[in-house]
């Protein structure tokens, strides 16, 4: 195991070096005037005329060789600077981790009930394979599918707000605003919904989680059609094996050949698609936020795309980027962890 | 070829698909005389009917209504059509063409290229896909055009993973061994032995891709990174919506008809090529059947 994780852990720095050389490429197609708002830290220093920006673009080097300015680029990436984000009026990295608390609570309330709901799901759909139940599990995932994420957060929308007036856009409402605003409320997580609790005010939990419940189902209903879908196919897979027939033939209840013996093994696979599911969300955020109207990062992004904001864009990419990489190395350990034939390869 | 379309046509998913399908392809081919093009050179410029913000209900001169700005609904539905399937084949197909000479160099290669090509692969994966097309627009600039080669750039993956795979799988297979016995080069083996082999896959893919990949487009149309106002495409005409959502004062439901209108095309547009992608992955390839 130590050796595995040995491994695995020299190739994070260089699948991350992969990342910024991605990252990099992508800013090296604009023309150097429009990448100096990557490099400056005072955006009044954008606004002056073409002799002083053309003597910003030499004084950064931005003519130069482009090793030189990756090798410049990466030096202030790990200094954690990533520039100037116009949209967001803020250095990009302030700005990135001022809206991390709202993104992440959205995230976690939509991926936990994901992702056992959709295991859930899963194991009922195979054991009753090729039953009603069955079928009624794969249309709903291919209609499900067939779903873009805007279209149904809008009708949500339409639906939820327009008519029936029961679950507003935003974060919170006017009144929980200006509780958590005030000095009696200690903001320790800036997770809405935990510091409500932890604050003990019932009136600003029940607002966040109103607010939470659309945005939620909207970013989750993807994800969990996936994790349903992979769930229960792994679970046939694991129902045909030898012993499962073994602790059948030992005269075990079908409950618990079906629960210890063939679940614990099919959800082996499911922890492998982790990845696709974060990028499924990652990509969903951007549109959740942007139709519910939650401060975020997703938002942020959307917002600074639309204004050609660079900067902000590319640090929210580097952001994600580098959250995936690691995220995929928690899986691959548990993974090992739990299957021991995998760090034996 | 015969007993593929015996087996497709038994199962009423993918009749639906398949009719689905072939309701759009209609639509597509009769646009210009269901909805004639009021600029004869820009078919996809939606007509408007005046300047007003606010978007009227279906009449009888505008069987969907007005959206936002009194663009005709229906027209922009209509062409709308044509856009999802241009957009929806050309990314898919040259993500795809792309992928597969990817996969195919690092399968044939192999050794030092074929690790180099794979962990660029890893590496286009980082991103997640949305993000990186929404980020690759930007930089190159906000158009329909844009972002359709920004997709296209984050989408060959997947299909150079595949066909890599499928490739080193059917080389150790007796057939191609078989070839190699007889005196074929590499190169021949590869072109009439194996790739059509390993086609099945990724025919499979390109069937399920091409849905998502409407949905991409959309998408960035939706956030105004795509087709510009007035394009005949549904997620800009859907982007128009997004201020009238909440009705009028007393009156919630007033303008329902600037979602649903270009809402259902594009789920069912989405929808028909899942079902037919599903039914082929059942018939091709017997392997992965049931595992969505």
């Amino acid at each position: 195991m130590t050796t595995y994780v040995l491994r695995r852990l020299i190739m994070l720095p260089i699948v991350l070096i992969g990342v910024t050389l991605l990252i990099f490429a992508l800013l090296q197609l604009l023309s150097p005037f429009s990448r100096l708002a990557m490099f400056v830290t005072d955006p009044n220093q954008l606004k002056q005329g073409p002799e002083q920006l053309q003597e910003m673009v030499e004084a950064l080097g931005l003519d130069d060789p482009v090793w030189m300015q990756y090798g410049r680029w990466l030096n202030q990436v790990l200094h954690g600077d990533l520039g100037w984000s116009e949209s967001g009026r803020q250095p990009v990295v302030t700005a990135i981790l001022s809206r991390l608390p709202g993104t992440l609570e959205l995230a976690l309330f939509a991926v936990i009930p994901v992702i056992f709901g959709g295991i859930w799901l899963g194991k009922i759909t195979a054991v009753h394979q090729n039953k009603p139940l069955d079928h009624v599990g794969r249309v709903v995932a291919i209609v499900g599918w067939s779903f873009p994420t805007f279209v149904l957060g809008l009708l949500a929308l339409f639906v939820f707000y327009g008519i029936l007036d029961w679950f507003p856009p935003g974060r919170l409402s006017i009144a929980a605003a200006r509780i958590v605003n005030s000095d009696a409320f200690t903001s320790y997580t800036k997770l809405l919904t935990i510091d409500a609790l932890l604050n003990g005010n019932w009136f600003v939990l029940g607002d966040a989680l109103r607010h939470l419940i659309m945005p939620v189902i909207t970013l989750a209903y993807l994800s969990w059609a996936l994790i349903m879908r992979v769930m229960r196919s792994s679970m046939l897979e694991s129902m045909r094996q030898d012993y499962v027939t073994t602790a059948r033939a030992k005269g075990q209840t079908e409950r618990i050949v079906i629960n210890k013996h063939a679940r614990r093994n099919a959800l082996l696979p499911v922890t492998t698609i982790a990845g696709t599911m974060f990028a499924g969300l990652m990509s969903g955020v951007v549109i959740t936020e942007t139709v519910f109207n939650r401060p975020g990062l997703g938002r942020f992004a959307a917002s600074a795309a639309t204004q050609l904001d660079i900067p902000s864009v590319l640090g929210f990419a580097l952001f994600n980027g580098i959250l995936f990489v690691v995220m995929n190395l928690i899986v691959d350990l548990l993974y090992a962890y739990f299957d021991p034939r995998v760090r034996l390869e | 070829m015969l007993k593929i379309l015996k087996k497709l046509l038994t199962r009423p998913l993918s009749v639906a698909g398949f009719l689905l399908l072939f309701a759009f392809i209609v639509i597509a081919v009769i646009a210009p005389w269901i909805a004639p093009p009021q600029f004869e050179h820009e078919p996809y410029r939606i007509p408007r009917d005046g300047y007003w913000a606010e978007p009227k209900p279906p009449s009888a001169k505008h069987i969907l209504g007005t959206a936002e700005g009194q663009y005709d609904i229906f027209y922009g539905v209509v062409w709308g059509t044509r856009t999802a399937f241009r957009v929806g084949i050309i990314v898919t197909l040259s993500g795809c063409l792309i992928g597969m000479v990817i996969g195919s160099i690092a399968a044939y290669y192999g050794g030092l290229i074929d690790e180099l090509l794979m962990r660029i692969v890893d590496i286009f994966y980082t991103l997640p896909f949305l993000v990186a097309a929404m980020v690759l627009t930007v930089v190159l600039g906000r158009s329909l055009e844009n972002s359709m080669i920004a997709l296209i750039c984050f989408t060959w993956m997947g299909y150079a993973r595949v066909l890599r795979s499928e490739i080193l799988r059917i080389k150790e297979l007796d057939y191609a061994q078989a070839a190699r016995a007889v005196g074929a080069n590499n190169f021949r083996i590869l072109l009439r032995h194996i790739i059509p082999n390993a086609m099945y896959p990724i025919f499979v893919m390109v069937s399920m891709n091409i849905g998502s990949m409407v949905i991409a487009v959309s998408t960035l149309s939706f956030l105004g990174l795509g087709a510009e106002i007035g394009y005949a495409d549904w997620g800009q005409m859907i982007s128009l919506a997004r201020n009238w959502m909440l009705g009028s004062a007393g009156n919630a439901t007033a303008y329902w008809f600037t979602v649903v209108c270009p809402g259902i095309p594009i789920v069912l547009f989405v929808l028909s090529w899942n079902l037919v992608g599903d039914a082929l992955r059942d018939v091709l390839d017997p392997r992965m059947r049931g595992t969505r």
